[in-house]
């Protein structure tokens, strides 16, 4: 503004009708400010639909309904935006805001279904899972009648936790194994690999489990029993580990390897203190990716693992329950308490899944602060 | 040059100046031997045992198709009293799903998807997309148990909506509710158990895996040709359209089959809504369907080995058309312009 104005004193410059800005006022300009007419024309469209909709849906034609009244206010309310933004602006900001009200109003109803769905199943299950028996009982005896205060999901969190420790065991150093193969040592063979891992991935949790069901329990006679459910939890999880730990390992820079290998390590001294400690943040999101995916299975479980209501903490022995299983069953049982310790069950399972995505977070920023 | 006078030895030039390069040591040592067999045969173990698995999966067609000839694609029902045995309706019904879910899932994730990446508020936009990723890791019994006894009881009158004024589509009719159009009292048991509500359910895991694919990628959109657009007079809309639409197009194509075939697996939300149909019908809105995955849950518990090679081979089906998705999403993806470092 001063150049300018230097310019124009200069040379003898003047703009009738212009008042040239004060001096020292470097105040900057508030580019995209909504003025007073944006404001009143979206509050207006707002409640002028709200009227309509009001008028029209519930007083004068027969209808009723509030997902009907919801979805007529919100398109009339986009309808009267646009017309309303139409009286004082050109088509391409009209069409704008109908576009910006049209898109947050589809991600507001996504928010909005999504908390609906996490709150409803927090509150059916409250009644169940506050109580300190929930997590401390197993459902040895409990009949359909007796209140939420007996029984609880003590074999189903101990059977998850043991089943997962297994599928963990069996799935992390074989994906892993197999990731480091992939990067490090590579060559034809290892195209092959991550093809047939690549196709894996799209093995559906069910057939997995009837894959287990088939071979182990069928043909080889082998019991349902933990083992069993934690090797079929295993074949779904090996893939996402192998293939995530894959990924993790190709973003590790290659000059570390190429200046370990220039102090003259080996190849095997090299993956083991140069390689897998630099990926090593990303390669704990890879497990418990593998983990949090693991936990919540149900198809799997509910065709290998027998249904149990008793403590079995033998993987080798016995049907073992799980937190998915328990709560299916809760859910299709039609007992009232039943379904209730189901919907608790499943809460439970998604703050252990809510847990284990905190890790993960934490696990990243870890990563690109030590960047 | 520099390597010749690096091998020369400290106390000055070699008695006879022979040009020669140095022997460097060729082949590996005896540890990375070791490591790189060991490492290899993990790779081949983990590529017998996952092979395997498919191999089994798809031996089983051979003593089913020899079994049941090939009606066992043409046969609709599955009655093991009669020994019938055939997987089209579970075809029929594992697409009808599936499509229907993402049907509704993809306009709702695209503009979630748009939403985050281009309209939230900045302090906003990390918490929406932890809470998205959140939620497309979120086990999919919770849906399930949602929809059992949330989304039912307000999904029948849509349904009922969409049938009384749309009735006249053949796929929105529903012959066995009682009264025509207009009717007010009606027999919700004709609606609650429909592959409609069903694909409402599994629409709902779909959304935040579609979504977290199509915000990644439009996230992406180079911040020069943004710029570029608001420069030109663009307004946000406008740039959206002209930058990163196009820039994310094959991502949002990618992003969707991704859920189409984590939607054509799902098992529990569907059983736990469904009436099992094994009727070939495409009336979505009516109750009953049946789907490859209900199907093996329902019947795997008292079936022969002869059925349970049947069930396994309608799982390879169901396995090949998951995969067909995938590996058709995975080439979208890493073709378009935006799937560069992208991974899925």
């Amino acid at each position: 503004m001063s150049n300018v104005n230097v310019v124009d004193a200069a040379l003898g410059n003047e703009y009738p009708g212009i008042v040239p800005l004060p001096e020292n006022e470097s105040v900057p300009r508030v580019v995209n400010a909504w003025s007073l007419d944006d404001w009143s024309s979206l509050l207006g469209a707002i409640f002028a639909s709200l009227a309509l909709v009001w008028l029209l849906y519930v007083q004068i034609l027969p209808t009723a309904g509030k997902f009907g009244f919801f979805l007529l206010w919100y398109l009339a309310f986009v309808g009267l935006y646009g017309l309303i933004t139409s009286m004082s602006h050109p088509r391409p900001i009209v069409v704008d805001r109908v576009m910006a009200a049209v898109i947050a109003g589809g991600a507001g109803f996504v928010l909005l279904a999504l908390a609906w769905t996490v709150g409803y199943v927090l509150y059916r299950g409250w009644p169940a899972y506050h109580h300190w028996n929930f997590y401390s009982s197993d459902m040895t005896g409990i009949a359909p009648t007796d209140p939420l205060t007996k029984g609880g999901i003590l074999h189903a969190l101990v059977g998850s936790g043991i089943e997962l420790a297994i599928a963990v065991a069996i799935s992390l150093p074989l994906g892993l194994g197999t990731a480091v193969y992939m990067t490090e040592v590579g060559g034809k063979l290892s195209k092959v690999v991550r093809t047939v891992i690549e196709a894996m991935t799209a093995l559906p949790d069910l057939v997995a489990g009837l894959f287990i069901y088939a071979f182990l329990i069928v043909a080889l006679g082998y019991s349902r029993d933990g083992l069993a459910a934690a090797l079929a939890l295993s074949i779904t999880m090996l893939p996402i580990i192998a293939r995530s730990s894959e990924v993790v390992l190709k973003v590790v820079p290659g000059g570390l390897r190429e200046a370990s290998f220039a102090l003259g390590a080996t190849h095997w001294q090299t993956v083991r203190k140069v390689v897998l400690p630099t990926a090593r943040p990303g390669l704990a999101t890879a497990l418990i990716l593998g983990i949090a995916r693991g936990i919540g299975e149900t198809a799997p479980v509910l065709i290998v693992a027998g249904v149990s209501t008793f403590f079995n903490a033998n993987p080798l022995k016995n049907p073992m329950n799980s937190l998915p299983l328990f709560g299916y069953e809760g859910l299709r049982s039609g007992e009232p308490g039943f379904i209730t310790r189901g919907y608790g069950a499943i809460s439970v399972l998604l703050a252990v899944v809510i847990v284990l995505f905190i890790i993960i977070r934490l696990l990243a920023r870890q990563r690109v602060s030590n960047r | 040059m520099t390597a010749a006078l690096l091998d020369q030895p400290p106390g000055g030039p070699p008695a006879q100046a022979e040009d020669a390069p140095r022997v460097l040591a060729r082949g590996l040592s005896k540890v990375d031997r070791v490591f790189h067999a060991s490492a290899r045969s993990v790779g081949v173990f983990v590529l017998v045992l996952t092979g395997s698995i498919g191999v089994f999966l798809g031996y089983q067609m051979i003593p089913t198709i020899h079994r049941y000839g090939w009606s066992f694609f043409t046969e609709n029902r599955w009655v093991p009293q009669l020994n019938v045995f055939g997987i089209s309706s579970a075809v029929v019904g594992t697409i009808q799903v599936a499509v229907m879910a993402l049907a509704i899932a993809f306009p709702l994730a695209l503009m979630t998807a748009l939403f985050i990446t281009e309209y939230a508020p900045r302090r906003l936009q990390s918490w929406f997309i932890s809470l998205v990723d959140l939620m497309s890791a979120v086990p999919s019994i919770l849906f399930g148990a949602w929809a059992v006894a949330a989304l039912q009881p307000h999904a029948l009158f849509i349904a009922r909506w969409i049938s009384r004024w749309f009735g006249w589509i053949p796929i929105f009719k529903v012959p066995s509710a009682p009264g025509g159009p207009g009717a007010a009292a009606f027999s919700q048991h004709s609606f609650a158990l429909s592959p409609f509500i069903a694909a409402i359910a599994v629409s709902m895991m779909v959304i935040p895996l579609a979504c977290s694919v199509m915000r990644n990628v439009f996230s992406q959109a180079p911040i020069g040709e943004r710029e570029a657009a608001y420069a030109l007079g663009s307004t946000r809309w406008g740039m959206i359209r002209a930058v990163v639409l196009p820039f994310g197009r094959r991502g949002i194509i990618g992003g969707t089959m991704l859920g189409l075939g984590r939607a054509l697996g799902e098992t529990v939300a569907v059983l736990l809504i469904i009436s099992l149909d094994f009727g070939l019908k495409v009336r979505v809105l009516e109750n009953g369907t049946v789907t490859i995955s209900s199907l093996i849950a329902n019947n795997f518990g008292d079936a022969s080995p002869a059925q349970l090679s049947a069930l396994l081979a309608a799982g390879f089906v169901l396995f090949l058309m998951t995969l067909a998705v995938n590996t058709g999403a995975a080439v979208i993806i890493s073709r378009s312009r935006s799937g560069e470092g992208l991974d899925v």
